[in-house]
Order: C-alpha cells, then structure tokens, then sequence
C-alpha cells in the first residue's frame, strides 16, 4: 500500500505536471526550431509572439464569454484560438514583410537577424502591453477538475489523492494532436517536403524549383498556429501575464537546442527534457522516502536536490552541459 | 577637426537636451539623467569592447551588472560579527570545498587520457563535493540567516569606501567572464548569445536566494556614500554662504529679512540635491574619460589592429598567427569587466542594492539598443548611443504623453480609447526602442557614429 501511496505522490506532483508543462514548452520549442532550421535564425521575440497570439485568444475569450457564447466543460478560450491563429499569422507575416525579408534577400548573416528580432521584441511587447497590460489575465472557465484529490481518495482508498486539472489533459492531448498533424505534414506532403529540403540545403532546393517565398510564407504559418496554441494552452494552465512569456522564451531555447536545433522531432521531446528535469530535481522528496523507507529510516530533512528557486537554473545547466559535450544536440540537429 | 564636425555635433545637441531638460523640468531631473547617461556610457563601453572591437555576443550583461552590485554591497557594508560567529567558519570551509573541487578536476583532466571513465569519474567528484558543500553549508546558512532577519542576517561586508567596489567588481565580473568564456566562447554567435542570457539568469537567480550572501530579493539599503549626504550639506556654512552667493541676484530682490531668510533655507534644501548630484557626476565623469582614453589608445594600438583583423577574419588571422580563442577570451573578460564596474557605480548612486529589479529588457537588451544604435565599434559612437537611448528611455513617457493628446485631441477627456491609452504611457518607450532599433538596423546599420579608422 505505501509503494502504492508512494507512486501516486510522484504521479501526482511529478508526472502529470511535468507531462503538461513539457507539452507547452515542446510546442513553443518547435516553434523557434522551425524559425531556425527554416529562416536561419534564432528568434528573440518567440516569447513575445507568443504572448501577442495569447492575448488576441484572451480578447475574443471575454468577447465570446460577454455574448454567452460558451463551450460547456471546455474552456471557451479553445473557440477562441482558430480567431487568434488568424490575427497572429496576420501579425507575423507582416513583421515578416516589413522587417525580416529585407535582411533575408541580403542574406545578412544570422547574428544581424538575431538583433533584429530583438528590435521586433520590444515592438511586439510594447504591443501587447499597451492593449492588455501587463498584468495577470486569467480567461479559464468551464470545468476544472478531470479528477479531485477527494474523490481519487475514495475510489482507491489511498492516502494520497490525484488530482488531474482538465487543462492538463487538454493539453497533453492537444498538443499530441498538432503535433502529430505537423510531423505528418512534414514528411509526408510535398509542401512539407519542399520545406525540409529548403532547411537543409538552401541552394539545391532553390535549384529543383521549390518557390521559398512560399516556404516562408507557410513556414511563418506553421509557427503562428505553434505559438498561439502554446501560448494559450499556458495561459490556461497557468495564468496570462506578458512577463512570464518573456520568460519563457528561456527554457523554450534550452528545449530547441538540448533537442537539436533545427529538428523539430529534437525540440518536441527537448520540451519534456526540460519539464521533467526541472521538476525533479526541484521536487522535496521526503513524503516520498517516509512512504518507501521503513520507519526507522525516515528522514527529516526535505531531500530536495535543489530548491525551487532554481528551477529556471536546472534548465539552463542542462543546456550548459549539453553545449559542452554534444553541441548539435540530442537528437543530431544543426551543429552551430 | 572637420572630421569630428558629426561628432562634435551629435554630442552637443545631446548636452542641449539633457539642459533643455533642466531648464523646463528641473535640473534634478536633468542631472539625475547625466548620471545615469554616464553610468550607461561605461556599460556601452563594455559591450562595444566585446561587440564593436571583436565580433562577440554577449547577452549576459545583466549578470555582469548585478555582480558589480553585489560587489558594492560586499565591500561597503559593516561586516555583521554575529553572523561571522555563528556561520562564518562554515561558510570559509564550504569556499576551501569549492577550491578543492576544482583543483580535483583540473588535476584529473590534465593527468588521465579522455575516455568515459573520465568524465565519470569528474561526474562524481563533482557530485560528492556538492553533496559536503551541501551539509557543511546548510546548518551554517540557516543559523547566518536567523541573525536579526529584519536588519541583517546576512555575513555583511568588509566595511571599506564603496568608491573600492568599482575597482572590485570589475574583478568579479571579469572573473565570471573568464568561466564563461572558458565554457562557452567556442559556439557560434548565436549559441554564445543564448548561452550567455540564460547563464545570466542564473546568476541573478543565485544572488536572488542566497541570502546570506547580500539579503536576497530582502534588498540592501543605505549603502555608504562617497559624497556627501544632503542633510549635512544643509547644515554646513560653506554650503549656505555659496548658495547665497550663487543666486544673490535674486536673493537682492527680496526686501525683509524674514522672507530673504526662508529663501535662502528654501534654496540650500533645492541646491543640496543638485550639489549630490553633481558629486556623482563628477566621479562618473573621471571614470568615463579614464575608460575612454583607455579604450581609444587600444582601438589605435597594435593590439586594436589584431583584435579587428580577427573579427573581420577569424581564419586569416588564425593563419597570421594569432591565437584567436586567447584574444576572444581577453576580450571578453576586459569588456565583462567593465559592466561590472558600471553595476557598482550604479548601486553607489543608489545607494542601495534590489537583486529582484534586475531584468533582461532594462539590463541587457536595453544595452544592446543603445551599442547599436550609437554605432558599434566606435567608442564616442556607443557613448552617445547610451547618451541617447537613456534620455529616450526617461522621455518617452512625457513625449508619448504629448503625441497621444496631439492625435486624440478630437476626443472626450473620457473617451475611452483615450484614457487607455493615456494609462498604458509607461509602455510606449519599448516601442519606441523597438522602432528605433529597427529603423537604425534598416537605414543606418553602422550607427548614428559609425566605426571610422583612420590609420596614422
């Protein structure tokens, strides 16, 4: 019975957490992945793109929401995202025309890019600051619990309960689906197959007739509806607030480039690498000795690796590591 | 001359600014805007060395910053005895730890073949010396921290003048960049910028919770000061009596004693901020122009000459002879430590150290505008840069202010488009700085002062 307490304590504050965080951070890493296997660059203002989809879904959520438009159990923002899809490729594209092309068709080297797209950061963050604010946003409605600690309890008869937020779920669950859409579409389509022969030699590609105009274009595509359904799957999970998808655009990098930048199968599983790393080492696991160990050997310090205020640390030093001894990545992506 | 007109120029229209300032604002304002231009300056030095002079993205300058803080709080503060009593042996052994463990390593990497018993073997001597750091530092951590919590509870400094710090955290800051640099500089560009961001929020995450080191997000306040407090100065008759000469023409006009009296008290209380501020003025200025001169004669040195011919051609010059990881690593050492130097000066004008406000956008992209739009590779250039973008950074509020009642005039004052965006004026300066950037980038992308050698 304790080993069986023991699992459901790790499956509770370990697995299902990480599971859903590493499914955000996978669709963002994807994201910028594509950005530099595709464009050649490495995008500062993922974050803040990300935040831009973000907030045009939390607009039309409370739109939706004040003409009683509801989708019952799930969240009305999930109504919401095909809208914001739209407005953020929109947004993309026409950064992309206004900004990026002009240095593309000079074939400016990537780091000139890279400062550019800091310029777009402040522009996009300036943006969406200026529309909604920077503050804490929540849109979530409808269900919240898939399963209460209670009655998890009950039904077992353990002590310890799970608990399963419907956020989680739908987000595991969708971004299992777009992602799954995405690799199919790469490796079975001829578009997505033009797309990967342009990634990987610009010149050939150009050669066998394949148009990069509209490689980029579905490219910056593909990357709006990653951005904004990633950033709304955090946003439900967690709260809306620009900073912290400023943030995360960190442990977003961490995950495309621990996975192979440029791979976007890499960058998929670098997400959960990162989630999962980050909370396990952060996590205390005394609980989990007191119901493993016998009672003499309990411990009485929290057993926690490192505390949680590093957790963003964790991320970074596997980088660091990975860096150090595997530079293209994991998964063998571009070596920089 | 005729080639330092644009120079000349662009430096006299951001002096006339910044008096425009004093002149319709208050010279408080204006002066408080000098010294952080200054202390911007010497950060713009630093990236430039490391940008302009050789080619190197260095996103970590937030951590640089912060360290040259810390390093303020470290030798300004009174040491706290209590907390040496009762951690401060702990925390010296846990330092002979970390040593040791480093030594251990090296000594393992220079005198065993590469293989995967190697790396194992590192692996876990790394390991079991965090495992000891860990248990000898924690009863002592907790105990330093328990130590008047609300005052101190920290190991405090080495009680010196806090002009020291800028000397010490030049050291810190170069010492993190020679790690850095050991671990990171041979990725490409891009690599290297990503690396060093994130390795820049780990520094700022440590400093953050440790706070037996400097407080945490707990904050240190009242640090010492190199100049004057302005309530002694309101106290000293010098200060009176040159205030009273100072501004005579005006103190004639009034006719009563009582009335001249109260001016006059009313003056010295302005003038003593002005007068502080204009001490820090002072002694960034002196800074700035060392670092200046200093800079100049190694852009002009052989020395400037091989650090350009690699960051044009890093193969050529390798061919040359010219041991181009060395140079990288010396270079970005030299411009770390600069910002560092730029991090103390700015907690002793604060005259306190707040770990939690240190943010990427104000500390290393802001940074990176001002090398760029400047123009990267010329010293007055990246000067001028920091000059320009701080003052934007302060101004856009009240500019963004200006241009939205010009364009919403037609409105209501309760218009509500209007009042949103009146109450989102706090945003507008990204946006400019974004645009900016970008307009810079597009149409002139050397800069407003771009790099011009002239060989003599």
């Amino acid at each position: 019975m304790d080993f069986l307490n023991a699992i459901v304590l790790l499956l509770n504050y370990i697995f299902v957490p990480a599971l859903a965080y590493g499914s955000q951070l996978a669709l963002g890493a994807i994201f910028v992945t594509l950005i530099y296997g595709i464009l050649r660059f490495a995008n500062f203002a993922s974050g803040d793109m990300m935040s831009f989809g973000t907030m045009v879904a939390v607009l039309f959520t409370w739109y939706f929401q004040s003409l009683g438009i509801s989708l019952g159990v799930l969240p009305t923002a999930l109504l919401a995202i095909p809208f914001a899809v739209v407005f953020m490729i929109l947004y993309m594209l026409t950064v992309d025309k206004f900004v990026f092309s002009y240095y593309r068709i000079k074939k400016s080297p990537p780091v000139q890019l890279a400062m550019v797209s800091i310029g777009v950061m402040f522009v996009t963050q300036a943006i969406v600051r200026i529309i909604i604010g920077p503050f804490d946003r929540r849109f979530f409605d409808g269900e919240k619990f898939i399963m209460k600690a209670n009655e998890f309890k009950e039904m077992t008869g353990l002590n310890e309960g799970l608990t399963i937020k419907s956020t989680q779920v739908l987000t595991i669950f969708v971004t299992i689906t777009i992602v799954s859409i995405l690799f199919w579409f790469l490796n079975k389509t001829k578009t997505g197959k033009s797309m990967r022969a342009y990634s990987d030699n610009e010149d050939l590609a150009l050669l066998s007739g394949i148009d990069p105009k509209r490689v980029v274009m579905i490219t910056w595509m593909i990357a709006g509806i990653l951005a904004t359904i990633g950033g709304v799957l955090y946003g439900l999970d967690k709260s809306f607030k620009p900073f912290t998808y400023f943030n995360n655009m960190l442990p977003i990098f961490a995950a495309a480039i621990v996975g192979g930048i440029g791979n976007p199968f890499g960058a998929f599983l670098g997400g959960y690498v990162i989630a999962f790393s980050e909370i396990f080492i952060t996590y205390a696991y005394k609980k989990f000795f007191m119901y493993v160990l016998p009672e003499s050997m309990e411990p009485n310090s929290l057993i926690q690796l490192l505390s949680t205020d590093y957790k963003f640390a964790v991320s970074f030093s596997i980088l660091v590591i990975v860096l150090l001894f595997r530079p293209s990545g994991i998964f063998k992506g571009k070596v920089l | 001359m005729k080639q330092y007109a644009n120079v000349i120029t662009a430096y006299a229209i951001m002096i006339g600014l910044i008096i425009l300032v004093g002149i319709f604002q208050s010279w408080n304002v204006a002066l408080s805007i000098l010294n952080f231009c200054l202390i911007s300056a010497v950060m713009t030095m630093g990236a430039n060395i490391q940008w302009g002079y050789a080619g190197l993205i260095n996103f970590g300058i937030m951590g640089y910053t912060a360290l040259g803080g810390l390093a303020a709080v470290l030798v300004s503060v009174p040491p706290v005895r209590e907390a040496w009593q009762v951690g401060g042996l702990n925390m010296i052994l846990c330092l002979g730890i970390i040593v040791l463990i480093v030594f251990a390593v090296r000594y393992v990497l220079k005198n065993f073949p590469k293989s995967n018993k190697r790396n194992i073997g590192i692996g876990s001597i790394i390991l079991v010396g965090l495992i000891i750091l860990r248990l000898v530092s924690e009863p002592a951590i907790e105990s330093i921290e328990a130590v008047n919590p609300a005052t101190t509870g920290f190991l405090g400094g080495l009680g010196l003048p806090i002009v020291f710090s800028w000397i010490v955290g030049a050291f810190f800051a170069g010492g993190l960049a020679y790690i850095i640099g050991k671990v990171a500089l041979g990725l490409r560009a891009d690599y290297l910028a990503i690396a060093t961001l994130l390795i820049s929020e780990i520094v700022i995450a440590v400093i953050k919770h440790e706070d037996w080191l400097a407080r945490g997000v707990k904050n240190v306040i009242g640090l010492k000061r190199p100049v004057p407090y302005e309530v002694n100065l309101q106290s000293e008759p010098w200060f009176i009596d040159l205030v009273g000469k100072w501004n005579h023409g005006a103190l004639d006009l009034i006719s009563t004693t009582a009335e001249k009296k109260s001016a006059l008290a009313q003056l010295v209380i302005e003038s003593s901020s002005v007068f502080v501020k204009l001490c820090y003025s002072g002694l960034f200025l002196i800074v700035v122009v060392i670092l200046l001169i200093i800079t100049q004669k190694a852009l002009y040195s052989p020395w400037g000459r091989m650090m350009r011919a690699i960051r044009d051609n890093e193969e050529a010059a390798n061919a040359m002879g010219k041991n181009v990881v060395k140079q990288h690593l010396l270079i970005f050492i030299l411009g770390s430590a600069i910002v560092g130097i730029a991090g103390a000066m700015m907690v002793t004008h604060d005259g306190l150290f707040t770990p939690g406000s240190y943010r990427p956008m104000r500390y290393t992209f802001l940074i990176w505008v001002m090398v760029i739009v400047g123009g990267s590779g010329n010293n007055f250039g990246a000067i001028l840069g920091g000059f320009a973008v701080w003052f934007l950074w302060i101004e856009a509020a009240p500019i963004a202010l200006f241009l939205i009642n010009l364009f919403t005039a037609g409105f209501a004052d309760t218009n509500v488009f209007k009042l949103h965006l009146i109450n989102s004026v706090p945003y507008f300066r990204f946006l400019m700085m974004g645009i900016g950037l970008l307009l810079i980038m597009r149409y002139r992308p050397k800069g407003i002062l771009p790099e011009k050698i002239n060989i003599k």
